[in-house]
């Protein structure tokens, strides 16, 4: 293939068959994950977590645990990763990165009035670039999922490129909200739209609406990345956020992740988990794997 | 970014072949050293006094000694099968037939783990696909139609539907459990009895079957299984006291049969060879296509009747299918079929392998291009990589001949009806694809394609309830659903 940029016509349909992906996406579950594959990816998995809170009642202390815990995820485990970011919003983004130091682990911000993203595009531009000047690495925007059924695409297609410059230098997440999209070929036509706009990563969901992140959606969002890369030669990262609280279904993702977008893609830097309760379901297997025995929830904390 | 000289573009799947090895347990299950014949309800020695030894293709290794049934022998099953015949089983009031059935499908459930070990043991498919596929649809077909043995008068209303008698069924060796399930139980379902030869290479579920069909305490003779090469299928075939020949096989093998039975009043169903046609519009949703296509070929290594052998690809999206399709190629795990992870598994046998190889050979020497994933074959045992091949012509080999294995003829199309011509033109006709998003487009397709099955939108989906069989060389009758009945029942008013 050879790489070009020109921007699709986005009012073509897109086609997805909801019977294939989703058989598609099973098979990925029925790879048995057994020792050195199975520790490998447990690790990664951890090393992928964007640690989030977001909650209304999120205070400084709450943030302060939550970077500590980052930092710590089970110090009884020599040699454990960190995990890739802490996401919280912008209000909170000075507190974490002063808790971070020099860690390694990025601050990851909301904006863009999260999560449903009604509000006028200054107050959106305005809200990125509090959380930037903040010391914010990532961005994670909305987009207008309204303007998006109405089928205003450039409308959508504007933001997420005028939210992109208001970035600088922080990578751009841009979430779909699938669940309020809710067919396939909706989120394949939102991915397009975002990742020709200016996305760095595409993410499912806030995690506010249910359905969240799942595997057969995903999977969309992963072959979306695929012909894009195929197209213009630059590779774009994903982000699955929401209901992902298992170790089991991290590595059925890994796996899908494997399958599609192959080993470059097999980093933090090019895939990341939103979820707050993952890592300990992770720490709890690796501990298992080490000593053989399930030790109880109450050995691994709770920040 | 993984961007080559020539700048083209390539991601990189090595680890996603390699994970640590995840082998299902051989001791689930048992194997004994030596199988006899299962004949009126008890397993003899031959009267050959022959045994043939049956390997595991993935490893070469002997498995066991299976008996090599004779006439002598054969005459014996069909006439233990014509006692039972006439004396309990067509007899039998059609709701106690049933019970039978449903025990027989419920065993074969409770031992599925054991089944689904013996089959990839003894054939090479992988253990996800005995798992999760053959066993489990082999326990629906005997569900199925143990329903239909007590409702005949409804599935032919106003007609009487009276069984034939002695159904002699040959099967193949690339679904030997499922087959025996979908030979048998219909047959037992309209009141025949049966004598069931399965391949000489994989014998081995078959005979654990008629384990399960002792423990059903079935009334002897009514299910006979006998093994043996093809001097046993013919001797079962000529045998003057058998009614009916219920075959699945080779093209070639269905011919021979054909002129064996012509002239006597034998009935017969035929279920033979394919080249199916799997067809992909540019309005398809691509990526379910290309899964599409590497489930109909690459499905048990391709030894599928019904794979989908040939590819048509609308011009417009050529190129892109192509590209998804090497992709998901290198993603395939070929290897050990008792690996829960292997997606291909060994060629059945060496016999086999030769001819794929053949064809391999032919193609390239045809001038078409070749690509091979890039896994790495075990050092023992019988594997074969699988290949697609581009730049192919309808006029080429290895789009017209059927191979048999994880080879796939890949050409290019226009127009809607010049690719119904293309489709149409083998002399096969068992199963074809349709990819597209458009309702329409899929019903002018049906309704011109030649072949007995036709998917759209998915590809090698089986369901007791839903007839199969072919047209053309690909044989006649069909099995499953209620026309699977008209093939073991004569009506007489």
């Amino acid at each position: 293939m050879i790489a070009t940029k020109t921007i699709p016509d986005f009012s073509i349909p897109v086609h997805v068959d909801q019977v294939g992906i989703e058989e598609r996406a099973s098979r990925f579950t029925k790879r048995s994950i057994k020792n050195e594959t199975k520790i490998n990816g447990l690790l990664l998995a951890l090393n992928m977590i964007d640690l989030t809170t977001l909650e209304g009642k999120d205070t400084a202390g709450k943030v302060k645990q939550l970077c500590y815990k980052a930092q710590h995820l089970h110090d009884s485990y020599p040699g454990l990763p960190t995990v890739a970011a802490i996401c919280v919003y912008p209000s909170m983004v000075k507190t974490a990165k002063l808790a971070l130091g020099d860690s390694g682990i990025k601050v990851a911000s909301v904006a863009t009035a999260f999560p449903s993203g009604q509000a006028p595009r200054d107050v959106k531009i305005r809200d990125t670039k509090f959380a930037v000047q903040n010391g914010a690495d990532e961005v994670d925007m909305v987009i207008s999922r309204g303007k998006f059924l109405e089928g205003e695409y450039n409308f959508v297609f504007d933001e997420i490129a005028t939210i992109k410059e208001a970035c600088g230098d922080a990578r751009l997440k841009v979430i779909l909200e699938t669940g309020e999209l809710v067919t396939y070929d909706k989120v394949r036509k939102a991915s397009d739209i975002a990742m020709y706009a200016g996305a760095d990563f595409i993410k499912t969901s806030t995690g506010k609406i249910s359905p969240a992140a799942t595997m057969p959606v995903t999977l969309v969002m992963l072959e979306a990345i695929r012909d894009f890369y195929y197209k213009t030669g630059k590779k774009i990262a994903m982000k699955p956020a929401g209901g992902i609280s298992k170790a089991k279904l991290a590595l059925h993702y890994l796996v899908m992740l494997n399958e599609v977008l192959g080993e470059d893609w097999m980093t933090n830097e090019w895939f990341r988990f939103g979820a707050s309760s993952l890592a300990n379901d992770i720490l709890m297997q690796l501990m298992k794997q080490k000593t053989g025995v399930y030790q109880s929830a109450n050995y691994f904390s709770i920040d | 970014m993984a961007k080559a000289k020539n700048n083209t573009l390539k991601l990189k799947f090595d680890s996603a072949r390699n994970l640590a090895p995840a082998p299902e347990s051989k001791s689930a299950a048992k194997i004994d050293p030596q199988y006899d014949l299962f004949i009126n309800g008890k397993f003899e020695k031959p009267a050959s006094k022959e045994y043939f030894a049956s390997i595991n293709p993935a490893t070469e290794e002997k498995l066991s000694m299976i008996a090599e049934a004779n006439a002598a022998d054969v005459n014996k099953a069909v006439k233990a099968a014509r006692a039972a015949y006439d004396k309990t089983w067509k007899k039998m009031p059609p709701a106690e037939r049933a019970k039978y059935i449903y025990r027989i499908a419920r065993m074969i459930q409770e031992r599925a783990r054991e089944f689904a070990i013996i089959e990839t043991l003894d054939g090479g498919k992988p253990i996800r696909e005995s798992r999760d596929f053959d066993v489990p649809t082999a326990a629906n077909h005997f569900f199925y139609y143990a329903g239909w043995a007590d409702k005949l008068e409804y599935a032919f209303p106003n007609r009487r539907a009276e069984p034939l008698g002695i159904a002699g069924q040959i099967i193949p060796w690339n679904f030997p459990l499922l087959m025996a399930a979908w030979k048998i139980a219909p047959a037992l379902a309209c009141g025949n009895t049966v004598v069931l030869k399965p391949a000489e290479n994989t014998s081995l579920t078959a005979l654990k079957l008629a384990e399960i069909i002792q423990e059903a305490d079935l009334p002897p003779g009514v299910v006979n299984i006998i093994t043996g090469g093809g001097a046993t299928g013919a001797a079962i075939v000529n045998h003057p006291d058998v009614n009916k020949i219920a075959f699945t096989g080779s093209t070639e093998v269905g011919k021979i049969i054909q002129r064996a039975i012509a002239g006597t009043d034998k009935k017969a169903t035929l279920e033979l060879g394919g080249k199916a046609a799997n067809i992909i519009f540019d309005d398809a949703p691509l990526d379910q296509a290309v899964e599409g296509v590497i489930n109909g070929i690459f499905f048990n290594q391709g030894h599928v009747c019904c794979a989908g052998s040939r590819l048509y690809v609308q011009e417009s999206v050529f190129a892109a299918v192509v590209r998804k399709l090497k992709d998901r190629l290198e993603t395939l795990i070929v290897g050990d079929p008792m690996d829960k992870n292997t997606d291909i598994g060994a060629i059945n046998s060496r016999e086999q392998l030769n001819i794929i190889n053949k064809y391999i050979k032919i193609g390239q020497q045809e001038g078409a291009d070749m690509y091979q994933s890039s896994a790495n074959l075990p050092r023992k045992g019988f594997y074969c990589r699988p290949t697609i091949f581009t730049n192919v012509a309808q006029s080429s080999r290895i789009a017209q001949e059927e191979i048999f294995g994880p080879v796939l003829a890949i050409q290019s199309f226009r127009t809607d009806d010049e690719v119904i011509e293309k489709a149409n033109n083998s002399p096969y006709g068992l199963s074809a694809g349709v990819w597209t998003d458009k309702g329409s487009k899929i019903f002018n397709l049906t309704t011109k394609l030649r072949a007995g099955v036709i998917w759209a939108n998915t590809f090698n989906k089986f369901d007791p309830t839903s007839p199969f069989g072919g047209y053309k060389e690909s044989g006649y009758g069909r099995e499953g659903g209620l026309h699977g009945l008209s093939a073991y029942i004569n009506l007489t008013k």
